[in-house]
């Protein structure tokens, strides 16, 4: 008997800590001008310890100003959108749980385009106006995963079938009102927001969403990992957990709205990076375990691991032109989705 | 497994769960009549005693377990566990106290059986917590008074049903609770299992002094195992008492709806045979 421990989760996330910094380092190297990986890596590591403030000056206005906002974007995009299909996935009792399955990207997406497209009407002070869009994403994630749990029950429980096609459903429902926002769009911004829902992390945004966005994910983070004992005890169902002390209502609706918070701050800066909330804990499930107290900072790594080298790829596979990101991690994401189907219907 | 608190409630042989009156009714919509209605059910057990709540299908059993348990708000009546409200307390509390027995515990992801058992330990804490070496202990100790210690090792997956039980009761015991509720625990078990299953319930509930309520419809398995039997029919009580009392054959005919004989063994315990249907 050999339960988990803090220092455990603690020395496994130091390990996922830096196989991210080594991506980041080299995802920093690619792209139109080259870059010394040596140097690169030097120069890195003398900010993070703080000997010195700076990047050699000759690529330095290019990573400072280009490539690491972007694969900053990249990290925080990838880890909330990887926590919240893992979050998903418990409260759901579903593995196959996932933002982009579930259709609560698209929710987000209608949401953050509403918001887009009735923000210029309301004549915001520019902080609250910035905070505008992923408010209207964390609005429509949240209504998304209450329509598609409740769409998704059956006799007071879930079934695994119903939920996926609730969430298909409801997915489908959304991009054809996406389609028909994009023409109350004028169209000028009709490029930008096709791309933008491809699921684009080129698009430099003002500084105060970036805070944001940090302080977003650290404290829906937080939030649900509190509650990581509980969620343990939710994969073996309602009744079970309730029986076990878990405060099941309570459980449940913080990590709803903590995930749906989650995917509508991703979504609204990124558009739909699809199946990353998927795949990762997948993978960190074969790695780490079921156990959502390593599991969750786990798939938080991994996911801003897979997508900011899926980030890397889509700018560099058919460079000098770029690929959407959504579409890289679509075309891994697809397959694998119907093979763990297959192998859960076998 | 100490019960130091519990030893006062011995020694006066206090009620420990007192159901009184209860009643209970379930309409899946509100505004239409209620499809099922319990009527007002009381019975009373003591430390060290076991229950078993029998009748057939669709009688009120296992709603009777789930009010126990706090899971369901009776309409009207209380049920006091060491004299509180089950349904009051808050979720924490209530499983430090009550621990349930599910016929079938469903897990999406493959678990080892001692991260099984560990889980019992979860109410006894804060919410997000790391087991301590005390947790270990009570795991490995409940694993061992339940005779399972030697799977702690595998996977809940490659278990037989009846390790499988143990397991699910070991979680139970490492629970520490004062109250041990049971849903149909032998069901999908062989009559070996089954024996012995009840046997180490026994045992233990006399070592620990668990109050035991056991929902059954194993007729000779509740008369040989309880020390008191309430019968059920069409959510109504219909009588409470030892089995010798209850199992009167013109009553169990009318309950189970086929011909059957009932003798006393000379245990004092009652025995059961159903008779070829008449038909």
């Amino acid at each position: 008997m050999q339960p988990l421990t803090l220092s455990k989760v603690a020395v496994r996330c130091g390990i996922l800590a830096l196989i991210l910094f080594v991506v980041v380092v080299v995802a920093l190297k690619f792209g139109a001008v080259p870059v010394s990986l040596y140097g690169l890596a030097k120069d890195l590591i003398g900010v993070l310890i703080g000997r010195s403030s700076n990047i050699s000056s000759e690529y330095g206005m290019i990573i400072r100003e280009i490539r690491l906002p972007r694969i900053a974007l990249g990290i925080f995009v990838g880890a909330s959108l990887s926590v919240a299909g893992t979050s998903f996935q418990a409260v759901l009792r579903n593995p196959l749980a996932d933002p982009y399955v579930l259709g609560v990207s698209f929710g987000a997406a209608v949401g953050s385009l509403l918001a887009l497209i009735i923000e210029p009407h309301l004549a915001l002070r520019p902080e609250v106006a910035a905070v505008f869009t992923p408010l209207g994403g964390f609005i429509g994630a949240t209504l998304t995963i209450a329509a598609v749990y409740l769409l998704g029950r059956y006799h007071g429980d879930i079934d695994s079938k119903t939920l996926l096609l609730s969430g298909v459903i409801v997915g489908s429902f959304f991009s054809a009102m996406i389609l028909l926002l994009i023409t109350m769009l004028p169209s000028s911004s009709t490029r930008g927001v096709v791309y933008w829902l491809m699921g684009d992390l080129s698009t430099p945004m003002p500084p105060i969403l970036g805070w944001v966005l940090r302080t977003g994910f650290f404290a829906g983070f937080a939030l649900i990992y509190l509650t990581a004992s509980d969620l343990n005890l939710l994969l073996a169902g309602e009744k079970e957990a309730m029986h076990l002390g878990v405060d099941v209502k309570k459980v449940q609706l913080v990590v709803y709205l903590a995930a749906s918070a989650l995917t509508g701050l991703a979504v609204s800066v990124s558009g739909s990076i699809g199946y990353v909330g998927l795949i990762v804990p997948h993978l960190m499930r074969m790695i780490f375990g079921t156990d959502y107290r390593m599991l969750l900072p786990a798939s938080a790594f991994g996911g801003a691991i897979a997508v900011v080298i899926a980030d890397t790829m889509a700018r560099t596979v058919a460079a000098p032109s770029e690929l959407a990101v959504g579409a890289v991690t679509a075309i891994a994401g697809a397959p694998l989705f119907i093979y763990l189907l297959r192998r859960r219907l076998a | 497994m100490e019960r130091g608190a519990q030893d006062g409630s011995r020694m006066n042989a206090d009620v420990r769960l007192s159901v009184e009156q209860v009643s209970y009714a379930y309409s899946p919509n509100p505004s239409q009549a209620p499809i099922f209605t319990l009527e007002a059910t009381s019975f009373q057990v003591k430390p060290g005693e076991i229950v078993g709540v029998l009748g057939p299908n669709a009688s009120g059993k296992s709603t009777v377990l789930r009010l126990i348990a706090g899971a369901l708000q009776p309409l009207s009546g209380r049920i006091l566990l060491n004299g509180a409200e089950t349904h009051l307390m808050e979720p924490r509390a209530r499983a430090q106290k009550i621990a349930m027995v599910q016929q079938e515990s469903q897990l999406l992801f493959p678990a080892k059986v001692w991260e099984f058992v560990l889980q019992g330990r979860h109410p006894h804490g804060k919410s997000l917590r790391f087991e301590t070496d005390d947790d270990v202990m009570i795991a490995t100790n409940a694993l061992r008074q339940v005779g399972a210690d030697h799977l702690t090792d595998r996977w809940m997956g490659e278990i037989s049903g009846g390790e499988k039980q143990r397991v699910i009761l070991a979680r139970a015991l490492a629970q520490q609770p004062v109250l041990l509720l049971l849903d149909e625990p032998t069901l999908h078990l062989d009559i070996g299992a089954q024996v012995d299953f009840l046997h180490t319930l026994k045992k233990l509930t006399a070592v620990n002094r668990y109050a035991v309520v056991i929902v059954t419809h194993e007729l000779n398995l509740a008369g040989e195992y309880a020390d008191q039997v309430a019968l059920m029919q069409k959510g109504k009580c219909l009588r409470v008492g030892t089995p010798a009392s209850v199992y009167q054959r013109d009553l169990l005919e009318q309950v189970f709806q086929t011909r059957l004989t009932v003798e006393q063994r000379v245990n004092g315990r009652p025995k059961v045979s159903v008779l070829e249907s008449s038909e």
